[in-house]
């Protein structure tokens, strides 16, 4: 089946609006995903419907949206592939997941002088985490290197490991540069050595598809809001031998069996780590943003974001004096940019004036720009609903911003 | 001129452009007209350090007069960099604690000053005023 853009459009309200009076050209989807109308319309629908709060409700609403919100999981469970629905743990978002891991884990297993590796290409959220554990525990924090094409430095991976490393924690995909690394090798290189990864998903299950048991990854964590799914709510996967063992992260309703003020015992997996009302309406959209992407073949929709990036790549290279910083082979539908010297904030100004909305700054991940030694970058990141003739457009606002600052 | 005289000239100026275009044109051009910031104060202390883009500020007082010069890495932000030096610089410090800046807004780059905008220019702001506040202490 051909992938139909122009049918998808139609499914996002918010791509039909205009700003400045120009058709938007929304390419800032690293940073958040539009939402189709029918994760809208389930949210609506939540609300006017069903909306109860979950569990232990002995009423019919109450039963209702539990029973919706556990479909939701179980939607999750199956998208990844994970063994059970208890290794499914709703957070916030990518952020939170990977702070859970950081405190509990951290919390459980590492001690003063123990060692967590991450990679040059992190975004903040894959390494403050980390150095909030470092001051809490004193433990020591690797880096593995990244070359001039934005690519991990696997040799001097090999190297970073030791008897004290307890954690691997790196991206799967870059969000500033859309190196894909390969963290198949990341895991089987530090699994031969007992030591559990932890895979920033952020900015890959939107492009590409996983299989955490495949991977035999340890941990995984993923937001909605990048998957054409709401905002607020985001997965952490965990093997359940880790989980059962690691402290709760939040306390507080939920995540209790019992209560008593000399000792509480925790509730199972997955509910020990889900203190408090969690967001069950964002939930319940992102199981409906799972079965929008589903409906539309992951591995379809990876395939015309490739040719996109092709696409956009070919054409910005013919612009004189633009450097794309990020060159792997293994690259999703990102590209990172600078043209003469033409300060990013200028040329991203300049671009929204034309209704293109592109990110510019550091993209939360300054040990990247300093790799470069550069302030920035202008980052065009591409949905599966963005077109040929959106890259057009940013080629000639490209074009028109380098003439105006000639 | 007075502060305000200032602001309605930078108002008039820029009522001649109705076209975001010719707008941008201009304040590309004062942004690259900009001179007067010293490289020896280039330094961590006078710099306002936004998220998007870099100001340096730095300021002296001179016959009861702050005189301020600046610089910006970006240079949509260095424009502006020079229409606020231009409207603050070279008057007393209690004239720039008095003074209501408006022209920003008339001129349509409101949007420069949103504080999630994060390039340094409503630190910037809020560090003249302060050297104003270190100055007229000075005096005092």
């Amino acid at each position: 089946m051909a992938f139909d853009v122009i049918k998808v459009r139609q499914d996002f309200p918010i791509l039909q609006q205009k700003v400045y009076g120009k058709p938007l050209v929304y390419l800032d989807n690293a940073a958040t995903s539009q939402k189709p109308q029918q994760v809208i319309d389930s949210m609506i629908n939540v609300y006017t419907e069903l909306n109860s709060n979950i569990h232990r409700g002995v009423h019919y609403l109450s039963n209702q949206s539990t029973v919706a919100f556990e479909e939701a999981r179980k939607k999750i469970q199956t998208f990844i592939n994970a063994s059970g629905e208890h290794e499914v743990i709703f957070t916030r978002g990518t952020t939170e997941a990977i702070n859970l891991v950081a405190h509990s884990f951290g919390d459980t297993f590492l001690n003063e002088g123990d060692e967590v590796i991450v990679s040059e290409l992190e975004h903040h959220s894959n390494i403050v985490p980390w150095q909030l554990l470092r001051d809490r525990k004193n433990i020591t924090i690797k880096v593995i290197p990244i070359d001039e094409a934005g690519e991990l430095m696997m040799d001097k991976f090999e190297e970073l490991l030791s008897s004290r490393t307890k954690l691997v924690s790196v991206a799967h995909v870059s969000n500033a540069l859309g190196t894909i690394n390969p963290v198949e090798e990341v895991i089987r290189i530090a699994h031969d050595r007992d030591i559990p990864v932890l895979i920033d998903g952020a900015q890959a299950v939107q492009h590409v598809a996983v299989d955490v048991q495949k991977l035999d990854c340890d941990f995984y964590a993923f937001s909605g809001h990048k998957l054409y799914g709401p905002t607020g709510i985001g997965v952490l996967y965990g093997k359940a031998k880790w989980l059962e063992e690691m402290q709760p992260y939040h306390g507080g309703g939920e995540m209790i069996k019992k209560v008593t003020f000399d000792k509480t015992t925790y509730n199972e997996l997955p509910f020990k780590f889900e203190a408090g009302t969690p967001d069950y309406c964002g939930a319940i959209g992102l199981g409906v943003a799972i079965d929008y992407v589903k409906s539309l073949d992951l591995a379809a929709i990876a395939d015309y974001e490739h040719e996109l990036l092709t696409y956009a790549t070919n054409a910005l290279q013919q612009v004189d004096g633009l450097r794309i910083y990020g060159t792997s082979e293994q690259k999703s539908g990102v590209i990172s940019f600078l043209v003469d010297n033409i300060h990013p904030y200028d040329m991203g100004m300049m671009l929204d004036k034309m209704g293109i909305a592109v990110r510019t700054g550091h993209h939360c991940a300054q040990p990247i720009m300093d790799h470069y030694n550069i302030p920035g970058t202008v980052r065009a990141s591409f949905g599966l609903y963005n077109q040929r003739e959106e890259i057009d457009q940013l080629v000639a606002g490209v074009l028109k911003v380098k003439q105006l600052f000639g | 001129m007075s502060i305000s005289e200032i602001q309605e000239e930078i108002v008039e100026e820029f009522s001649a452009f109705d076209d975001w275009m010719d707008k941008y044109s201009y304040l590309i051009e004062i942004g690259n007209d900009l001179e007067g910031f010293e490289e020896e104060h280039r330094l961590e202390q006078n710099l306002i350090d936004g998220c998007q883009s870099k100001v340096w500020l730095h300021a002296v007082l001179k016959d009861g007069k702050v005189i301020f010069t600046g610089d910006s890495d970006a240079i949509i932000v260095k424009g502006i960099v020079a229409l606020l030096i231009r409207a603050l610089s070279n008057q007393t410090p209690d004239d720039i604690l008095a003074c209501d800046l408006q022209f920003v807004e008339k001129i349509g780059l409101k949007e420069h000053l949103s504080p999630t905008r994060s390039n340094g220019l409503v630190a910037m702001i809020k560090q003249m005023r302060l050297f104003a506040v270190a100055f007229k202490a000075k005096m005092a």
